[in-house]
């Protein structure tokens, strides 16, 4: 792009502004508004709307602001007669054909066009015919349809064209019977389709499991934190008395710009279910009782004391790694004050033979924004789009922008950009990943590290990974990224000695996708059993989840997490909790297993009842107040965890906020510690044997990753959440 | 034949198969190829030829041909393209039809010169779906004709010259005949106008600089390059130099296509179509496709049939489609018919256009139904003149110009079919004399 200056003048005011840029990011930038509708900032230029024409002079025609490049000297005015009769005719025009009756639209109150027709429209219509109608189309359950609201501004398609990457909507027919649609009767189903729903400046689009539920001006706007992913993208939360009723992207460019990802939008339909845990309960005589929180803090207190009776080893704490900073630093302390070492989040892993190898905080590698500027981005065992899919929109950004992607994974996910692609098979991923490395260090000329000299050696290199070396060879910005298959991979330790030898050979970086909302809040916290706050090493580590289910505890504190379905050895673990003496659940809601295991239940808040902070997976602290009330007699999981420590008698347990709890952590960890995923590790990896693997614990369905999700309705009906494991039953509907 | 020289038509002597190279050949086809071929011209010797001759664009707006040839970076190394347009949809317009039935060798080698002129190793001829019958395997066949001959291909006999020519055949959508309508089209995708700038030259056919021009345009060149461009200004007026093909519609005895010097007096062209049909007063005439202003008799009767002269006397020479119209004709039932036409055709994608051209249509068809007020006649006109102007593409503009001309010539027939229920003042009893 040219980086010239240009000095033009804007409604009688000069204005500095870069050569060739569009009329309307600068009148924008001066705050000077324009009306619009087809243009969008993350879109291309349609200028098929023609609401944003000005004057500019010596044009013979008013020209759209938003496809009019400025040059140098240009004089306009935004305001003058001929735009204003401009816009007003352009205004005049949508709205013959727009139906009039905003109070029956659930787009009204926050509605474009009605918003610009109070400026812009007349009070009376001159079109006295006979209005158009045009049939609704049917979307799936996310996004509902008034197709007769449509005003044609293409941003539906333009998204699917340019953000997704898949068409899924279009335009069909031309002059007034122009219609936008599926071509085929068909769902929209990417993992993004929901962004639509905002870009759409009028009701044609709406949110299907929301609608009619309530109105945008009777809502409350609270800043919220999506708990699904390390991505942490900012939301705004609508409440209505109390309830959270709908969830829209809050901006933020350096993170999920202006998008999210569905499983944010509709997780909340998840939080109001019926089988909410809204009592706490205590088991007597294998009956569940339903108790004063009195009752059940001093049962739970009890429960904990016998555990560590003799000794603090007698006792396993499990953490989801979707908690909160706040609640995991208080389990830290617990486990400290309690004198146990046991203490994990990493449910979903199985490898820990090079654990000590961790980084302090697993991270990125790179900043979330940075992602588009890298030139080469290889992804090793990561289906990124179910996983993280706000991070999957940067990839392909990157991709669209000439860097080069490539995947080393167990099957071919579609990712709608040009990528190279090796077949890992699940059992058999290291001998295809030494493969990759191989064919760089073939490429360079230079010996593979000694420590995995023999895998290298022995491994077979075909075309397919010389495509995947050649995606980070010869480039100045590169990043290896391990994700979630390959982080819950049984070989984890293998893979990732190679993946950093390959990123160290073609000196790029190491990176790794952090599991849930806030893994690395955990690692900081010290919620892990090797070490304490910060990294610091621990005196004697403990068991990891691993080594606290196989050799079983007497008691276990569960935070958050349905056994069943939130770790990778459920068998494992329902074995282990079965035996123990004592499982205190701290859970939001009530599951099967919880309730065959546990002897205590306590009911928390969910991410949208709870004050919190979490850490993304670069590095950004991201707190955030209660967004809704507490369900039933649900509190939040800081404040049960602060009041049962006072309960066992565990000194300094008085925080007055969750704030608070973070802000001790940050005193504690005084310098927060660099990011550094640098491998430093001495595991030495030979013979690659296949493994035993089981797919469905490594590739987990997009919306099967947390409790919340899973109970959304309108999320599991989708394609995608159909899509998971027919067997298992409708969670949902498994009520008590 | 004509006393004049032929340029399109020239091949339409023949009785048998005008259309076939032997007889394209004869009449000096494809000499001014070859005289290219043999390094006789280079580019920019082609390109200053067709400038010098003063041949205006005859898709509708008049453009300096040999300028818009210019405008293409001939010798950047990118890919280029040239793409003929014959979707030839503007209602009242048919001589590309002819070219394409009749004498397809001279747009072949139109095509070839222009092509090479600007850079363009490949070309496109973008054929209406509607010629499916008749034009588009001619055209097919004398492709076929022109590769068997070595006309066209690579390194065309020895030259090192690279051309391909291909056809496109259309779906039936007059949008498509706006050239990055077209262009969409011919990537495949629905035919909705692009918003320029970026024009065509920079950034065109997928991205790569491209230039369009009408089928006649193209095939007015070999003979611009053979007899030189001094010949073709002498046989037009200044501002409009050479022959065009008139289509003549409406009421005259022998409505067709007839190549004729521009600058021909309109009363010559009537006469040449064999006069007003039955002898009948002429009412109006549309001097360039349905889409330019119609003009009264009285202002077009003495007329030349220019570009500047047409302009002056209020109207436009568009595609060169005069469509004549006799006393007989109502001015309402003919507006609406036309509108009826944008409304239908129009893309659909920009706001005024989409919601403009229905909301014309349905006033004028109430009017004609007994319904209209006079209050309608001014919002039609104040309609129109949101519409224009206001758009993506000409096609707004196209909508708007008759509604507006329509209105300011004959409101009074407009105002008699409010007066009197929808009956058309050539219905009254005394029709003669309104
Ligand atoms: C709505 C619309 C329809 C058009 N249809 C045609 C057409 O059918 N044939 C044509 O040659 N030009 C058509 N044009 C004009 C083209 O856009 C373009 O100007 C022309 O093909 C350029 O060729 P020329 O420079 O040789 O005239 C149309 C323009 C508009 C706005
Ligand atoms: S003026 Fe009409 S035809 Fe042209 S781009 Fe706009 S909507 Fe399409
Ligand atoms: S915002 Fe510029 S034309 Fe739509």
């Amino acid at each position: 792009m040219d980086e010239k200056t240009v000095s033009i003048e804007v409604d009688g005011k000069p204005v500095e502004a870069r050569a060739g840029q569009m009329l309307i990011d600068v009148t924008d930038r001066i705050g000077i508004y324009v009306p619009r509708f087809c243009y969008h900032g993350k879109l291309s230029v349609a200028a098929n709307c023609r609401m944003c024409l000005v004057d500019v002079e010596r044009a013979p025609k008013p020209l759209p602001a938003c496809a009019t490049p400025v040059t140098d000297g240009m004089k306009v005015s935004t305001r003058s007669a001929r735009a204003i009769s401009a816009q007003k005719a352009t205004m005049e025009f949508l709205l013959i054909n727009h139906p009039l009756d905003c109070p029956i639209c659930d787009q009204g109150g926050e509605c474009e066009l009605q918003d610009l027709a109070l400026g812009f429209g007349r009070g009376v219509s001159r079109y006295t015919e006979k209005k158009r109608v045009v049939a609704d189309k049917n979307l799936g359950p996310l996004v509902s349809t008034d197709m007769t609201r449509c005003i044609h501004c293409t941003r539906c398609v333009r998204f699917g064209q340019e953000i997704t990457g898949i068409q899924e909507l279009g335009a069909v027919g031309r002059s007034e019977h122009m219609e936008i649609g599926t071509y085929i009767e068909q769902s929209v189903d990417h993992e993004l389709s929901g962004n639509i729903i905002d870009l759409c400046p009028v009701g044609a689009l709406n949110n299907k499991p929301y609608r009619f539920s309530a109105r945008a001006w009777e809502m409350a706007v609270r800043p919220m934190i999506s708990p699904h992913d390390c991505a942490g993208s900012n939301l705004y939360g609508h409440v209505l008395r109390g309830t959270l009723k709908r969830v829209v992207p809050r901006e933020n460019e350096a993170i999920n710009e202006t998008w999210i990802a569905d499983r944010d939008r509709y997780s909340c339909h998840g939080i109001y279910t019926e089988d909410r845990l809204n009592v706490p309960m205590i088991k007597r005589d294998r009956e569940w009782l339903e108790v004063t929180w009195q009752e059940a803090l001093a049962s739970a207190a009890e429960a904990i004391a016998g555990a560590v009776a003799d000794e603090g080893d007698g006792l396993g704490i499990l953490a989801s790694p979707g908690s909160t900073l706040a609640e995991l630093y208080l389990l830290q302390r617990m486990a400290a004050g309690l004198g146990t070492a046991h203490l994990d989040h990493r449910l979903r892993r199985t490898d820990f033979r090079d654990q000590q190898a961790d980084p302090v905080w697993p991270w990125l590698g790179s900043s979330i924004a940075g992602l588009e500027q890298l030139e080469g981005i290889l992804l090793v065992g990561s289906n990124l789009r179910t996983e993280v899919p706000i991070l999957a929109h940067r990839v392909r950004k990157a991709a669209l922008a000439g860097a080069d992607v490539g995947f080393v994974n167990p099957c071919d996910y579609e990712y709608l950009f040009d990528s190279a692609f090796v077949e890992a098979p699940f059992a058999d991923f290291t001998r295809s990943l030494a493969g990759v490395l191989a064919a760089a260090a073939e490429d360079l000329d230079k010996p593979a590290p000694e420590h995995v000299a023999e895998a290298v050696s022995g491994a077979v290199v075909e075309a397919e990974h010389r495509a995947a070396a050649r995606v980070l060879l010869g480039k100045e910005r590169t990043l290896v990224l391990l994700g979630h298959i390959a982080q819950r991979h049984p070989r984890f330790a293998d893979i990732r000695v190679l993946a950093a030898a390959l990123a160290e050979l073609v000196g790029g970086q190491l990176g790794y996708l952090p599991e849930s909302a806030n893994s690395v809040g955990a690692a900081l916290a010290g919620c892990l059993p090797h070490r304490g706050i910060g990294g610091t090493a621990a005196q004697a580590a403990g068991y990891d989840v691993h080594g606290m289910l196989s050799s079983p505890r007497r008691g276990y504190i569960l935070f958050g997490i349905e056994p069943d379905r939130d770790m990778a050895e459920s068998e494992l673990a329902e074995a282990a909790l079965m035996s123990a003496d004592a499982v205190v659940g701290f859970t939001a809601y009530v599951n099967d297993a919880l309730l065959e295991c546990a002897d205590v239940l306590l009911p928390i808040g969910t991410f949208a009842e709870t004050a919190g902070t979490y850490v993304n997976a670069e590095g950004a602290w991201q707190s955030f107040d209660a967004a809704a009330d507490p369900v039933g007699d649900a509190r939040p999981g800081w404040r049960v965890l602060r009041v049962l420590g006072n309960a066992l008698g565990l000194a300094d347990f008085d925080y007055r906020s969750a704030a608070d709890v973070r802000d001790a952590l940050r005193r504690e960890l005084g310098e927060a510690p660099p990011p550094d995923n640098s491998y430093r590790g001495s595991l030495s990896i030979a013979a690659l044997e296949p493994v035993d693997v089981d797919p469905a614990v490594l590739d987990v369905p997009i919306y099967a990753v947390d409790a919340v999700v899973r109970r959304s309705e309108p999320l599991q009906e989708t394609v995608l959440g159909r899509a998971r494991d027919e067997s298992e039953e409708p969670l949902a509907a498994s009520a008590s | 034949m004509p006393e004049h020289d032929l340029v399109c038509f020239a091949t339409r002597g023949f009785d048998s198969e005008p259309w076939s190279l032997d007889n394209y050949l004869s009449v000096g086809g494809y000499r001014a190829w070859q005289r290219v071929l043999d390094g006789e011209l280079d580019r920019a010797a082609i390109i200053e030829q067709v400038k010098a001759s003063g041949l205006r664009g005859r898709g509708g707006a008049g453009f300096p041909t040999g300028l818009k040839h210019s405008f293409m970076p001939r010798e950047a190394p990118m890919q280029k393209y040239l793409v003929c347009n014959s979707d030839e949809s503007e209602p009242g317009t048919c001589h590309d039809r002819e070219i394409l039935r009749l004498n397809p060798h001279s747009l072949i080698e139109g095509m070839a010169i222009s092509a090479y002129a600007m850079g363009a190793t490949v070309a496109y001829n973008y054929i209406r779906g509607e010629f499916i019958d008749e034009p588009v395997p001619r055209f097919e066949a004398a492709l076929q004709e022109a590769y068997d001959a070595g006309w066209l291909g690579k390194d065309i006999r020895g030259s090192g010259i690279d051309v391909d020519i291909h056809t496109f055949v259309g779906a039936g959508a007059y949008i498509c005949g706006e050239e990055t309508g077209l262009l969409e089209s011919l990537e495949g995708k629905p035919g909705k106008p692009r918003f320029k700038p970026p024009f065509p030259a920079q950034h065109g056919l997928y991205g790569a600089p491209t230039t369009i021009n009408n089928t006649q345009s193209l095939a007015s060149i070999p003979t611009i390059i053979l007899k030189g461009p001094q010949w073709f200004v002498d046989v037009g007026v200044e501002g409009s130099s050479g022959t065009a093909i008139f289509s003549i519609s409406g009421h005259v005895e022998r409505p067709g296509n007839y190549e004729l010097p521009l600058g021909i007096p309109f009363r010559k062209l009537l006469e040449i179509a064999g006069g007003m049909l039955g002898g009948r007063e002429l009412k109006a005439v549309i001097p360039g496709g349905s889409s330019v202003p119609v003009m009264p008799a009285g202002n077009i009767i003495d007329a030349t049939m220019d570009f500047d002269a047409i302009k002056a006397a209020g109207s436009s020479l568009g595609t060169g489609a005069v469509v004549v119209m006799d006393e007989t004709t109502c001015m309402v039932g003919m507006l609406r018919r036309i509108s009826r036409f944008y409304y239908a055709e129009s893309c659909g994608q920009c706001t005024p256009c989409r919601e403009g051209t229905g909301w014309l249509y349905r006033v004028l068809t109430r009017v004609m139904e007994g319904t209209g007020t006079h209050a309608d006649l001014d919002m039609l006109v104040d309609v129109a003149n949101k519409i224009e102007g206001h758009t993506i593409c000409a096609l707004g503009d196209a909508a708007a110009w008759p509604v507006q001309s329509f209105l300011k010539h004959f409101r009074h027939e407009f105002e008699y079919m409010i007066d009197h229920g929808g009956r058309s003042i050539v219905a009254a009893p005394d029709a003669a004399a309104a």
